[in-house]
């Protein structure tokens, strides 16, 4: 049999599959989209169901200033990707710096409102099931949040040392993707604890 | 390609002292090294979880016996169940995945080489995680070593007035750790074969193995994230004081359910597809015809995959459900029959009118037809919700689900072991000792898990570490212990088989079954590259076209 080779019969030159990042992406997206309904579909079935307060009604807040800055960081990471497509790479430094910032304000807000909830409003993860649903939901997103930031903060070092070049754009729009899943995550989670939950 | 094959730095493989091959092992990003890895793994795993089905066996061999003490029995059903579901059956067939997608569907590697060995390595740790309760599930209680709350681990088994020390924990983190890893390498399988076919293979070419993995990848995608979001509320309640499942603070058992079987019962058909895939691949072969219905094989796996995350509840017919749900259910898991009654007849119409050939492969796959449709067909009894509420929790239950677990899944794999085993090691099994694994096996099956149904109908309930005598149970319980240790010389024949084939097989050559798809156009076992050029391909049976230029398959697809 070792006479089985393939003819390397009318070669396809316009054979082109889609990128294995974003189909990647993709798939992990609908993995962690599967994680985040099992924790909202908790949060649902529970609420009301707390026999002790405080209630979501009594300590929560909407944090909207908090939820304009984080949703806002979608956009400028958006124009982030295309100055870089766009060869921009000092356009791409300066919205990739306003994303960093503007998450960092959004975490910054939900460590302000957890540590007013655990010192001054006395709900920690153990005082009733709100506290126990509310902290894993929000904490699930905002150490997504976290993880993004890390990312975010990689490749803004290696911008600032000039290592990120035009070609890295395909990458950087594969990153993006995880971003915009975790700002529209936070829709769900906002209309759910703020909003239904409330 | 072995005409124009690749000198790499490999020429001097021969010298290298045992420290740098295992250097190598533990480094590699190989797809082919790590589907190995996955394989040698899982086969140690089987062996252990076999010994703990071997010494629940003996326990029940005869009434009051006191081979074992309770509590270890409760841990030994733990352990098996854990261990045959996550660190065997799972790793075992993403062993064969990640080894032969990228040669089925003409790629070098996987998408992500990285990510398929953090993958099997993270899986491997969360095997030794759950194995390491034995010496540090003590903790600083003094209770306890490993889990012994079951598979499935009900609420509040787990809760720390039940479960005391850290046995449960590690249970808990050895399925997030594993969980994590299987998500990582269905994220891989995907993206290999959406974005990695060789030129020319459309989706509608595919090998059916690329299409049926694909579609169990997707399916590990959807439902083992809610296991890992689940083990994630598990720890919370244990370590901080969390109410998810506690009862007492107004939390719920049943959510943990739900949540369990929105994972545990698409798993089963994650076990599955992959065994179809098997048997897709090598009942054709074996019969010398195409598959038959190709389309409506890729149809109905799509449709056991909806389907399957629609039944979940027939697990709970007995928590009381509002007759809605029952009813709703009961419907589900039957329809799921349909599609899966579809492949079968599929395999049927590939092997009608064909010059079949009985060797090992094939034995295991005929098999796997019959008992695979005895499993559904038990399944269909017990997916009517009245007959359910009779026997849930007995032996009946055990019975039928071993009968898809060994007798469709374990067969399937022991069937694609023979198959790919000469591409993987380049030498062919003994095909004598394999055919008596095959008939040793089939009896210890049938006398296991045929009467074991019995008992179950008597009022057996399972998890029992003894009964009494005077129920009719004893005459049962024999002959299943002693089709037990049938299946466990058969499995030593298999073992001894592969390790004598590995060193004296006869060399197998490229193409041992005259087969049709591409991982039999490369050396075997394959080089690093896998192939020197990137195939192209014209349809479903490249080697076909190759073999028969006068008559190639492209001018009828």
């Amino acid at each position: 049999m070792s006479s089985t080779v393939l003819p390397p019969s009318s070669l396809k030159s316009d054979w082109i599959l889609p990128s294995r990042g974003r189909v990647g992406m993709f798939s992990l997206i609908a993995a962690e989209s599967a994680i985040f309904t099992i924790f909202v579909v908790a949060y649902i079935f529970y609420i009301g169901k707390s026999i002790a307060g405080p209630l979501p009604k009594d300590v929560l807040d909407l944090p909207i200033f908090t939820t304009v800055c984080l949703l806002s960081s979608s956009l400028t990471i958006h124009l982030a990707v295309k100055s870089l497509r766009n060869a921009n790479v000092r356009a791409f430094g300066i919205w990739w710096f306003l994303t960093l910032i503007l998450g960092a304000i959004f975490l910054a807000g939900t460590g302000r409102e957890w540590h007013q909830l655990i010192f001054e409003k006395g709900l920690t993860i153990s005082t009733n099931l709100f506290g126990t649903t509310y902290y894993s939901l929000v904490g699930l997103h905002a150490f997504h949040v976290t993880v993004g930031l890390l990312g975010i903060t990689v490749a803004m070092i290696l911008t600032v040392r000039g290592k990120v070049k035009p070609s890295h754009a395909e990458r950087v729009d594969v990153f993006s993707l995880y971003w915009h899943f975790v700002d529209v995550v936070w829709v769900v989670v906002f209309t759910v604890v703020y909003v239904i939950g409330r | 390609m072995s005409s124009e094959s690749i000198a790499l730095s490999s020429a001097g493989h021969g010298a290298l002292s045992v420290g740098e091959r295992l250097h190598g092992w533990i480094t590699t990003v190989d797809h082919k090294r790590l589907g190995i890895l996955y394989i040698v793994y899982s086969l140690i795993f089987l062996v252990i979880g076999g010994v703990e089905a071997t010494i629940m066996r003996i326990q029940l061999i005869v009434p009051h016996n006191h081979f074992v003490s309770p509590e270890v029995f409760n841990r030994m059903f733990t352990m098996h169940g854990t261990t045959m579901i996550f660190f065997v059956a799972m790793p075992i067939l993403f062993g064969f995945g990640t080894y032969l997608i990228p040669l089925m569907i003409g790629a070098r590697d996987m998408a992500f080489p990285r990510l398929n060995a953090l993958s099997f390595w993270l899986t491997a740790f969360g095997g030794l995680l759950l194995y390491f309760s034995f010496i540090g599930g003590n903790g600083l209680y003094g209770a306890g070593n490993a889990p012994d709350v079951g598979w499935f681990a009900y609420a509040p088994l787990t809760s720390r007035a039940f479960s005391v020390g850290h046995s449960t924990d590690f249970w808990s983190l050895a399925l997030l750790v594993s969980g994590i890893g299987s998500i990582g390498t269905a994220v891989n399988f995907i993206a290999t074969i959406i974005s990695m076919r060789c030129p020319g293979m459309t989706l509608g070419k595919m090998p059916l193995l690329a299409w049926l993995n694909l579609v169990m990848a997707g399916m590990v995608i959807l439902a083992v994230s809610p296991l890992t979001a689940a083990q994630i509320m598990l720890s919370i309640d244990r370590y901080l004081g969390g109410h998810f499942f506690d009862t007492q603070a107004g939390g719920s058992a049943v959510l943990w359910m739900h949540f369990f079987w929105i994972f545990g019962h698409p798993e089963v058909y994650i076990l599955v597809i992959p065994c179809f895939a098997f048997a897709s691949e090598i009942i054709p072969v074996f019969s010398r015809k195409p598959i038959f219905g190709y389309p409506v094989m890729v149809a109905a796996t799509i449709a056991i995959a909806f389907i399957s995350m629609s039944v979940w509840a027939h697990h709970m017919f007995t928590v009381g459900m509002s007759s809605y749900g029952n009813t709703f259910f009961t419907v589900t898991t039957m329809i799921i029959a349909i599609p899966t009654g579809i492949k079968i007849f599929n395999w049927i119409g590939t092997m009608w009118g064909g010059k079949i050939q009985f060797k090992a492969p094939m034995l295991f796959c005929v098999a796997f037809l019959f008992q695979f449709l005895i499993a559904g067909l038990t399944g269909i009894m017990l997916s009517a919700s009245p007959f359910n509420w009779q026997l849930s929790g007995s032996y009946f239950v055990v019975a039928h689900f071993h009968y898809v677990i060994v007798g469709a899944i374990l067969f399937t794999i022991f069937g694609a072991f023979y198959y790919w085993f000469p591409k993987m090691s380049g030498r062919m099994y003994h095909e004598t000792l394999a055919q008596w694994h095959f008939w040793l096996f089939v009896l210890g099956f049938h006398l296991t898990f045929d009467f074991m149904h019995i008992p179950g109908l008597l009022g057996m309930p399972r998890r029992i570490y003894t009964y009494e005598p005077g129920r009719g149970w004893e005459i049962w319980n024999l002959l299943v212990t002693i089709g037990v240790f049938f299946q466990a010389a058969a499995i030593l024949l298999f073992v001894g088989n592969l390790l004598w084939s590995m060193y004296r097989g006869a060399p197998a050559g490229n193409d041992p079954w005259d087969a049709w798809t591409l991982e039999w156009s490369t050396t075997s076992p394959p080089p690093d590259y896998d192939f020197a050029t990137i195939p192209v391909i014209e349809s479903r049976r490249p080697l076909w076209d190759l073999k028969h230029p006068e008559d190639p398959d492209w001018k009828y697809e």
